[in-house]
Parts: structure tokens; C-alpha cells; sequence
């Protein structure tokens, strides 16, 4: 798979040029619409909404989201805004005169809109670029945190964001979703075609309140052919963990002790033994 | 631009976030132009309360655009069922003052029908654009430019 984030800024590396090939390759075309479809089947809009996209491009994804419910699209037609580094990019989009209104930002500066504007929010192969930072004055984690602030904020209570995106390794699949879950978001990740080399990853966010399931299960509940992996880690029920000052207390904290290397005084019967009352 | 995106856009420095005067951003030497779309009464219902009536009144002053009702409308008051087709206007608003040819055909829906106030809302937050100008944020004064219809919100390094 090719890097493109791995040679350029995403502003320069979308040039006139680069733009043009990325809107009009009918492969392109046909992926991003694939994945916008699967983006707006995990929001499950009922009605026509204000959506934000971030890393709109030439708004090949936008343009899915203007189109009716004849056409495939959800609760459509939606009214969207949309945002993008590459001003070639959006060069272009505004020469297929797409629907929806356009601004020239940097997602990793955060999102400018007042709270609860949007009632959902899609990105398509946009955070990866995120996960690279040109100056020495920002860093990844820095501009991953801003933008999900910003992200957070901007949506409203019960709304959904779903962003899709290529991670280079595990490492940064794990950045972006504990970044997403830091500014507050229920986060989970979707993963289609998992194993192979068409691996799509679908960051599913989902902001607190509402009348929809919490997370991504809850998402995903009633959606054929999909796995559930849940590694959160369960909270122990801890009242029935030992009291202080018991005898399994203070066997543990020998035991603890031992593994620590330090000198510990062999149990015996006497160990943690209960004193009785001398009268 | 749309004044629908208006009524939404703050300023984008971190320090400008706690600062109420950050909302709205005012348009300077703007450039307007009307482009036709549909009326989407659903998504009027949806967004009318989560509007800023007052400032939206603001932008539309300072736009030279004739002055809004003092209060939003009702929600009920954007549609109507099909079988009486009222003409309610609203008062104040006089879509023919913007500079633009006539209404877009009302959409024929078979349950609801969008009033006047609701096409003349359409008008207003979706059809209306900023062309040319830019945006000043009201607590910093950050100028950011409008191009061809077109914000630039990128932010130089030592403001962001």
C-alpha cells in the first residue's frame, strides 16, 4: 500500500495535479463511495441532518451525502460542511459544484464550530494524516487531541461520528482511538475485510446521551457478519476482595514482596493468625 | 458560505474558545450571491432549534439584508398540511429585496407543504452565500479571508 503521508504534508502533497488524478480515477471513486455508504449505514440517520466532513477532498463523499433516499443515501438529502487542507482539492470541488459549503482548514488546529452543532460526523481516509506532524512545534498526539476536542465539542449530545482511516501498524490504530476516547468519545473500531490487504478501519465515535445504544455495540447490534471483540478490561467486583489486615490480605502482600525479591519470613501456622481476646 | 455555516463558525485560535465574543464571526466587505437549492423542510424542522436567532439577526444587519422578526419561528409555523395551502407570510421579511430572481417552487410533499416562512428561511440560511470578503472574529480580530465562496481557517503557527 502506498504512504502518501509518508512523503509529503498533506497540503502540498494534493497539488493540482495529484487532486485531479485522486477525483478521477473511477477506482478512487468507486472505494470512497463503498466506504461512504458503509460510514452512513453505521450513523443510521433517520432524517435529514447537518453533517460535518472532515478531510472532505474533492467531496467525493460529499456528494453521497446530498443525494435523496431514492438514491441510497439514509435520511437523505443532508446538508453537510466540509473541510479539507488541500486547497487544490477543494479547487476541484468547487468545479463539480458540489452541494454542500466548503472552508479551508486543518483538522489537527481543531474543529471552529460553536458546541452541539453537528448531529453527525464522517471522515473518509483523512486521519491518517493526522499521525504526522511538519514542525517541531506540534506532534501527532498533540494534533489527534485537538481535533477529537474539537470533534467532541462540536457535536451534539446522542450524535455519531464515524471515521474512516488507514493505520499504518497496531500502534497507530491505538493512538487515534485512545485519542478519540481521551476527548470523551465512546470509541470502537470497525474492521472490514480484516487480514487482508483491502483492510478498511472504521473508527466508530459516539457522543454520550441520546436516545441511540451507547457504543459500538450497540452500533453494530443487528448488522450481519460482525465479530464482536470486546477487550475492555471488566472492573473486578471488588467487595469481595480481601479486607486489609486479613489472613488472604496478607498473604497476597508476602506473596507481592517475594516476587519483589525481598526477604520474606516463611508462613507457617502462625501466619495472619486471628489474636483472641485475652479476656 | 452559507449564513447557515455562519451561524455555526467561531473563531479557530485556542484562546478565542472561552470568549463569547467569538461567536458570530462578522462578515466585512462581503459579497453576496443566491444560489438555488431545494427546500428541504425536514432539515429546517431539524435545525431551527439549534439556531441563534438573535445572532443570526446580527449577521443579517450587518449584511444589509432586511431585518428578521425579533423572535425565530415557531416550529409549527414552517409547514403546513397539504389540503390548506395557507399564504402566512412572515412580517419584516421580504425575500424579493435580496437581490435574486423568484422563489424556487415549493416542493410538493404529500403530507406537508412548506409556508412562506419556511422558503423564506431556505432563502436566508441555504440559499444566501458569501462570495467574497472576511470574517472578523470579534474577540481577537482575526481576519479570515473568503475566496470564491471559500473560508480559509488555516491558522499561521504562532496563532494556533
Amino acid at each position: 500500500m502506498s504512504r502518501p503521508e509518508d512523503t509529503l504534508p498533506p497540503d502540498l502533497f494534493y497539488n493540482d495535479t495529484e487532486s485531479r488524478k485522486y477525483t478521477t480515477s473511477s477506482r478512487i471513486q468507486k472505494i470512497q463511495s463503498d466506504m461512504t455508504h458503509r460510514a452512513l449505514a453505521l450513523l443510521q440517520l433517520r432524517s435529514p441532518s447537518l453533517i460535518l466532513d472532515v478531510g472532505c477532498g474533492s467531496g467525493l463523499s460529499g456528494e453521497i451525502l446530498s443525494n435523496d433516499a431514492e438514491e441510497g443515501t439514509p435520511g437523505g438529502p443532508h446538508v453537510w460542511i466540509g473541510f479539507d487542507i488541500s486547497a487544490s482539492m477543494l479547487g476541484v470541488a468547487l468545479e463539480k459544484e458540489v452541494e454542500g459549503d466548503l472552508f479551508l482548514a486543518d483538522a489537527g488546529q481543531g474543529v471552529p464550530f460553536r458546541p452541539g452543532t453537528f448531529d453527525a460526523a464522517i471522515s473518509i481516509s483523512a486521519v491518517q494524516w493526522l499521525c504526522n506532524a511538519e514542525t517541531s512545534e506540534e506532534s501527532p498526539a498533540g494534533r489527534l487531541s485537538r481535533f477529537f476536542n474539537g470533534l467532541y465539542a462540536s457535536l451534539r449530545r446522542g450524535g455519531r461520528a464515524v471515521c474512516q482511516f488507514y493505520p499504518k501498524n497496531d500502534l497507530q490504530k491505538k493512538m487515534v482511538s485512545s485519542a478519540a476516547v481521551k476527548a470523551g468519545f465512546g470509541a470502537g473500531l470497525l474492521e472490514d475485510d480484516m487480514g487482508t490487504k483491502n483492510a478498511k478501519t472504521y473508527l466508530v465515535l459516539t457522543v454520550g446521551g441520546g436516545e441511540m445504544d451507547g457504543d459500538i455495540t450497540g452500533v453494530v447490534r443487528g448488522m450481519d457478519g460482525v465479530d464482536v471483540h470486546d477487550d475492555r478490561r471488566r472492573i473486578k467486583n471488588r467487595k469481595g476482595e480481601d479486607k486489609k489486615g486479613s489472613k488472604a490480605w496478607i498473604m497476597r502482600k508476602k506473596e507481592q514482596m517475594e516476587s519483589k525479591g525481598k526477604v520474606v519470613k516463611t508462613n507457617s501456622k502462625y501466619t495472619g493468625r486471628k489474636r483472641r481476646i485475652a479476656f | 458560505m452559507k449564513l447557515l455555516t455562519l451561524n455555526f463558525l467561531t473563531c479557530a485560535r485556542k484562546t478565542c474558545k472561552s470568549a463569547p465574543s467569538s461567536f458570530p464571526l462578522h462578515p466585512r466587505e462581503a459579497e453576496l450571491e443566491v444560489v438555488q437549492a431545494d427546500v428541504n423542510l425536514a432539515f429546517l424542522k431539524n435545525i431551527l432549534p439549534r439556531l441563534m436567532w438573535g445572532e443570526l439577526r446580527t449577521i443579517t444587519g450587518e449584511l444589509g439584508l432586511p431585518t428578521l422578526p425579533d423572535t425565530a419561528p415557531e416550529r409549527s409555523a414552517l409547514f403546513t398540511a397539504a389540503a390548506a395551502v395557507s399564504e402566512t407570510t412572515t412580517p419584516g421579511v421580504d425575500p424579493e429585496a435580496i437581490d435574486a430572481p423568484e422563489h424556487p417552487a415549493p416542493v410538493e410533499e404529500p403530507e406537508e407543504t412548506p409556508t412562506q416562512t419556511a422558503i423564506d428561511l431556505h432563502r436566508i440560511l441555504l440559499e444566501t452565500c458569501i462570495k467574497e470578503g472576511k470574517l472578523v472574529c470579534g474577540n481577537c480580530g482575526h481576519e479570515y479571508a473568503v475566496k470564491e465562496g471559500v473560508a480559509n481557517f488555516l491558522l499561521p503557527g504562532h496563532l494556533v
